[in-house]
């Protein structure tokens, strides 16, 4: 294991949050906490409990969800993409360094990032309402399983990507939709009936639902199937990641 | 270390129907500075980024030091150090950064006092916590060129390392790769500018539509393919040259005030004594002579154009 090398990508990637601190954390936090303001404050005052949590406090596991997503995704497609848009991925594909380690590197940066977000949200939340995390170790685990699995789907995106516009669409058209109409501001046993099987086929619902049970102890989905959803998209994303590393598809020529 | 330092065996690559390099078969010895000279388009940038990973190969082999690039890539790779033909970088990282980067990235443990003599050595140490993105072009050149040296490769590869660069900046370089060859390290660089093989290189390979056609130790392809001429300066233009003198290799230049005798430098008898006894007894008088050798440019103009 080149531990250097991932060393090297991690930090260099890292560098750039610190570098771009008022992007990269300042703007998720700034929007999180206007969505408190509005949806947890305005709206919320005038709602009635949801599952025996306060709107307020019911919110934020998915607006936690909401910022771990878009974020993981953004950090890794852009931190792959950025090297080849530069040119500056001659560099990395011509180091000694196997496609794990070069992985490690950037999904482990992008992650990283997002889950010191997820924190920071976390706390910024607490500001506005009052919550209590029933299961703060699976809060943890499902926070950094989300932020893998996702900065691994960013990574794909990234190096599939061929034009910033590209590197846009999928955050933007997809991946916010499925995290608006994924339960993140409402229970789905809220809708009607018809609605309720269709949005079960949104995959943002079970994470949601499994993140909002670490903290309150209630779900829309059973937690085992939202694990097992969870896994088997992370499962989906490590086959095409080591696909793309077989063939170095839109990396070597 | 092996008899060679680098080696390709039947290497080709082909992008769709395009045959980018075609069966070639080079090998380098350790220390040598070995020039792969050709017209734009002709493979050059192709084959180095075979060797040095970026492309896939499509047939063929490639060893550094006795270590495939395939098998062993990463013996294979942390022996290379490559600046590309395009100035690349990470504008908004500082010099230090990005070299303390590279270092790490080829598996290197950090060691602050090599990045800084790499630095001083190449005169941005001063620069060193400047933005690349401020950095003129010659300076950003010499980033790369830090870049690849900062984790202290045998062998470094220069991918047109002074096109478009000013002569000062050329020098320089063309004194680094002197003082590199010196401390060790092989240099293979591609280059259009016949001049800068000329100056640097020990051998020459020229490659041309995608295949190696001669590779040659320098002195020896100039020695074999030069021509070497023979000029007088007349005291009175001829208007043709003389029947008599049919018998020599001449031709009129200057609008009949010089006479170009082109001989074989080789041979024990070059024919220059001949003809000067000749020139005497018709008369003809010359004032002033001059030999010269044809360059590097003019014999690989002459192979590329030959194809």
């Amino acid at each position: 294991m080149n531990f250097y090398a991932i060393r090297a990508i991690y930090l260099f990637e890292l560098a750039r949050t610190w570098r771009t601190l008022l992007q990269s954390i300042a703007t998720p936090v700034i929007s999180t906490s206007l969505y408190f303001v509005v949806f947890g404050s305005a709206i919320g005052s005038s709602m009635t409990e949801v599952h025996g949590v306060s709107y307020g406090a019911f919110i934020v596991p998915g607006l936690i969800m909401l910022a771990l997503l878009t974020e993981s995704i953004s950090n890794a497609s852009f931190g792959i993409y950025m090297p080849k848009y530069s040119g500056t991925i001659y560099e990395v594909l011509s180091a000694p360094v196997s496609y794990l380690e070069i992985l490690i590197g950037y999904v482990g940066a992008a992650a990283t990032k997002s889950i010191i977000l997820g924190l920071v949200i976390l706390v910024t939340a607490r500001l506005f309402v009052d919550f209590e995390i029933l299961h703060p170790l699976w809060m943890l685990a499902l926070l950094v399983l989300t932020a893998v699995t996702f900065s691994l789907f960013g990574f794909i995106i990234g190096v599939w990507a061929d034009g910033w516009e590209k590197l846009q669409v999928v955050p933007a058209l997809i991946v916010t939709p499925l995290t608006f109409l994924g339960g993140s501001f409402y229970s789905i046993s809220m809708l009607p009936p018809l609605w309720q099987t269709v949005t079960l086929f949104n995959p943002v619902v079970y994470l949601i639902s499994a993140f909002r049970w670490s903290f309150y102890g209630v779900s829309d989905v059973n937690v085992v199937l939202s694990l097992g959803m969870i896994f088997g998209f992370l499962l989906l994303c490590i086959l095409t990641v080591g696909w793309i590393f077989k063939t170095g598809y839109r990396l070597k020529s | 270390m092996t008899a060679y330092v680098l080696q390709t065996q039947g290497l080709s690559k082909a992008f769709g129907g395009l045959r980018a390099v075609s069966d070639i078969s080079l090998s380098v010895a350790p220390c040598e500075v070995h020039a792969i000279i050709g017209p734009n388009g002709a493979g050059k940038t192709t084959l180095i980024s075979i060797i040095c990973g970026i492309v896939n190969p499509g047939t063929g082999r490639v060893l550094v030091d006795g270590q495939d690039i395939i098998k062993d890539y990463r013996a294979a790779r942390s022996k290379i150090g490559l600046v590309p033909q395009e100035l690349v970088s990470e504008g908004f990282e500082t010099v230090w950064a990005t070299v303390k980067f590279s270092r790490g990235l080829f598996g290197k443990k950090p060691d602050p006092a090599y990045l800084e003599r790499v630095l001083r050595d190449l005169s941005l140490w001063d620069k060193r916590d400047a933005k690349i993105i401020e950095l003129s072009g010659g300076m950003k050149r010499r980033v790369m060129i830090a870049k690849a040296l900062s984790h202290e490769p045998q062998i470094l590869f220069l991918d047109e390392p002074t096109a478009g660069v000013d002569v000062e900046l050329r020098r320089d370089m063309w004194n680094m790769v002197r003082g590199l060859r010196a401390r060790g390290v092989t240099i293979i660089l591609t280059t259009h500018y016949i001049e800068e093989a000329e100056e640097m290189a020990d051998r020459v390979g020229v490659i041309s539509q995608g295949e190696i056609i001669l590779v040659e130790d320098k002195q020896a392809l100039m020695h074999k393919l030069g021509k070497k001429q023979l000029t007088l300066q007349l005291q009175q233009p001829l208007a043709s040259i003389p029947a008599e003198l049919a018998g020599h290799p001449l031709e009129l230049a200057d609008d009949g005030h010089a006479l170009v005798f082109t001989f074989d430098a080789q041979r024990e008898h070059t024919g220059i004594a001949e003809l000067l006894k000749d020139l005497a007894q018709r008369g003809i008088d010359f004032k002033d002579l001059q030999s010269s050798q044809s360059s590097l440019e003019e014999i690989f103009v002459s192979l590329v154009s030959g194809r």
